[in-house]
C-alpha cells in the first residue's frame, strides 16, 4: 500500500516494490483536491471526545458498582452486562431512527454520543476495581475525603495503567469506525476519514495510486498509535479475554 | 478502622447509608441513562418496529406480520442467510485453527519473536475500510498483485472478487488475516497461564511435543478457546466487520454472493427506506445469534468460563 502510494498512475499495478520514480503527487492530490485534511480533524475530535467521556462515565458506573453498596446493584451490573452481547448492526434501524427523533442526525452529538455508551468498559473497570486493595480508600475516607474525593483522588490514579490501555483501544476503534458515521451523515462536512476514504474509492475507481495514497493517509496515524502504544494495545486485549 | 469515616459523615443531614445510595446514583447515572437510551430503547423498538411498515420520513403503519411473512419468500433474504451460515462457520473454523497456531508458533523461542507478533497483529490496528481496499488493490483482475505473483509460479490467477465462485471464500479469508493477531493475543494470554512444570514434569517422562499439546495444552486451554469460539461467533453473526470489508471490496455481489445477512438489512433500511422490513430481518437474526451462541454451550459442554 504504502509503496504504491507513492507511484505514478502509469506505474501502479506493477510488482515491484520500490517506485522506479517516488512521487508525492498522490498525496499532494489527496490534500489538496479532497478536503481530506477535515476529514482527519473530524475522526480525531470524535474519537478523542468519544475516548475521554467514555472512560470517565464508565470509570465512574464501575467504581460504583464494585466498591458502593445501594439496593438493586446486582441487577443493574447484570442489566448492563446483558447488553455486551448486543452489537451495532442488530440495533442499527432502531438506533437510527431514534437517533433521527432526537435531532441528531447529521451532528457531532449524533456521531458522539452514541458510541459513548458500552458495557465492556464498565466491566473491565469494574473487573479491576475489585481486585483492587480496600485499605488506601478507607485511608481517605478517614481523611474526610467524600465518595467523589475518593473517586478523584485514589480511584483514578490508581487505575491510570488501566485506563491508558482502554485509551488506545477505544480510540483506536473510534478512529476505525465506519457503519455508524456511514448511515448518520449525509453532509460531508462531518464524514469521518473512513467514510470519506470508501467515498474515494466509488469517486476514483481504478486510479490507484490516489486511493493507496488516501488509504496511507488514514493508517499511518493507527500504525503509529500500535508502534508506540504497543504494550498497552496489547495489555486491553489481554484482559478482555479475562472474562 | 471507619469510625472517623462515619463521624464525619453523621455531621451532615443524611446519615451515611443514604449518602452511600446518593453517590452511587449519581456515580452510575450518566452510564445507565446513556446505556438505557442508545442500546435499550433501541433494543426494544427493534423487536417491536418488526411489525410495522415505515416508510422514509413519516409514514408508518401497522402491518402486523407482514414483514415476517415476507422474509420467509423473500429469495434474496434466504440467500443472504445461507450466506452468513457460510460466512460465520468459515471464519470461526479458520481464525481459530490459525490464531491457536501462531500464538503456539510465537510462543516458542525462535529468533525475531518480538518482530513476528507485532507482523501478526498489525493488520487488526488498520481499519478495515483500508483492509478492504488493499486487498481489492492487489486481488484485481488481471493486474492485481496476487495474480501476477500466482502466474509467475505458474499457478496462474483468478477474478478473485468478481468470480461468485470465489468472493465469498476470498472476503473470508482477509476477515481470518484481520481478525488472527486479536486472536492470537488472547490465545498467548491463555498459553502464559499454564503453569511451565507440567511441561517439564511431561519432559521428563518422555512426552513428545504432539503429546505435550493433546494432554497438556489443549484441555487446559479449553476457557481460552471456548472465549474465542464465543466472540469470534458474536463477531461474525453480527457481521459489524464484515460489513465494512463487504462494503468496499464487494457491495455484496457478484450475484449477491458475499451478500451477508447484515448487509441486505442495511441496504433494505438506508437504500430502500424500509426499516420495517430491515427491523424484522434483523430481529430472526438476533434469533440466529442466540441459536448460534446455544450450540455452542451444547457443543463445547457448557464452557466453562469459571474452570479458570
Amino acid at each position: 500500500m504504502i509503496s504504491s502510494a507513492f507511484k505514478g498512475p502509469d506505474e501502479v499495478n506493477s510488482v515491484n516494490l520500490i517506485p522506479s520514480a517516488p512521487t508525492l503527487d498522490n498525496f499532494r492530490y489527496v490534500f489538496t483536491e479532497v478536503p481530506f485534511l477535515r476529514y482527519m480533524l473530524n475522526s480525531l475530535f470524535v474519537a478523542t471526545t468519544v475516548t475521554v467521556a467514555a472512560l470517565w462515565f464508565h470509570s465512574m458506573a464501575a467504581y460504583a458498582l464494585a466498591r458502593l453498596r445501594f439496593p438493586g446493584r446486582d441487577v443493574l451490573f447484570f442489566a448492563i452486562f446483558s447488553t455486551l452481547l448486543v452489537a451495532l448492526p442488530i440495533i442499527l434501524v432502531p438506533l437510527f431512527i431514534l437517533v433521527r427523533e432526537l435531532g441528531m442526525l447529521d451532528s457531532y452529538v449524533g456521531l458522539i454520543v452514541p458510541a459513548i455508551f458500552n458495557a465492556f468498559g464498565i466491566f473491565l473497570l469494574r473487573q479491576f476495581y475489585l481486585g483492587m486493595p480496600q485499605e488506601l480508600e478507607d485511608a481517605a475516607f478517614v481523611d474526610g475525603c467524600g465518595y467523589w474525593g475518593v473517586y478523584w483522588h485514589v480511584i483514578l490514579p490508581l487505575s491510570r495503567p488501566i485506563l491508558a490501555a482502554l485509551a488506545v483501544f477505544f480510540f483506536l476503534a473510534n478512529w476505525n469506525s465506519f457503519l455508524w458515521p456511514l448511515t448518520i451523515t449525509q453532509n460531508q462536512d462531518l464524514w469521518m476519514i473512513q467514510v470519506a476514504i470508501s467515498s474515494f474509492q466509488t469517486q476514483y475507481a481504478g486510479a490507484w495510486n490516489y486511493i493507496m495514497a488516501a488509504a496511507t493517509v488514514a493508517a499511518i496515524p493507527t500504525m503509529a498509535l500500535f508502534f508506540v502504544f504497543q504494550r498497552q494495545l496489547v495489555e486491553s486485549i489481554k484482559t478482555s479475554g479475562f472474562k | 478502622m471507619s469510625a472517623g469515616a462515619s463521624e464525619t459523615h453523621y455531621r451532615r443531614g443524611l446519615n451515611r447509608r443514604h449518602r452511600e445510595w446518593l453517590a452511587a446514583a449519581l456515580f452510575v447515572a450518566p452510564d445507565a441513562l446513556g446505556l438505557l437510551v442508545f442500546l435499550g430503547v433501541p433494543m426494544v423498538l427493534a423487536l417491536g418496529l418488526g411489525f410495522f411498515e415505515v416508510t422514509g420520513f413519516g409514514g408508518i403503519a401497522f402491518a402486523g406480520l407482514d414483514n415476517y411473512k415476507k422474509m420467509f419468500v423473500d429469495p434474496l433474504f434466504l440467500d443472504s442467510l445461507k450466506v452468513t451460515v457460510t460466512y460465520v462457520v468459515g471464519f470461526v473454523v479458520g481464525v481459530f485453527v490459525v490464531s491457536l497456531g501462531l500464538a503456539l508458533l510465537v510462543q516458542q523461542k525462535i529468533p525475531f519473536v518480538g518482530f513476528f507478533r507485532s507482523m501478526f497483529f498489525l493488520p487488526h490496528v488498520v481499519s478495515l475500510v483500508v483492509v478492504g481496499l488493499v486487498w481489492q488493490f492487489m486481488l484485481t483482475d488481471g493486474v492485481g498483485v496476487v495474480n501476477q505473483v500466482l502466474e509467475a509460479v505458474g499457478i496462474g490467477g483468478r477474478s478473485w472478487l468478481g468470480d461468485p465462485q470465489f468472493a465469498l471464500a476470498t472476503v473470508v479469508l482477509v476477515s481470518i488475516w484481520f481478525f488472527m493477531g486479536y486472536y492470537m493475543i488472547i490465545f498467548l494470554a491463555g498459553l502464559q497461564e499454564i503453569p511451565r512444570e507440567y511441561y517439564d514434569a511431561a519432559k521428563i517422562d518422555g512426552a513428545r511435543s504432539w503429546q505435550l499439546f493433546r494432554h497438556i495444552t489443549w484441555p487446559l486451554l479449553k476457557p481460552t478457546s471456548f472465549f474465542v469460539l464465543l466472540v469470534s461467533t458474536i463477531t461474525g453473526v453480527a457481521g459489524l466487520q464484515a460489513f465494512d470489508l463487504i462494503y468496499v471490496m464487494t457491495k455484496g455481489g457478484p450475484a449477491n454472493s458475499t451478500s451477508l445477512g447484515i448487509f441486505y438489512i442495511y441496504q433494505q433500511a438506508f437504500q430502500f427506506n424500509d426499516y420495517g422490513y430491515a427491523a424484522a430481518m434483523s430481529s430472526f437474526l438476533v434469533l440466529l445469534l442466540l441459536a448460534a451462541t446455544a450450540l455452542m454451550f451444547v457443543l463445547t459442554k457448557g464452557g466453562r468460563f469459571e474452570t479458570e
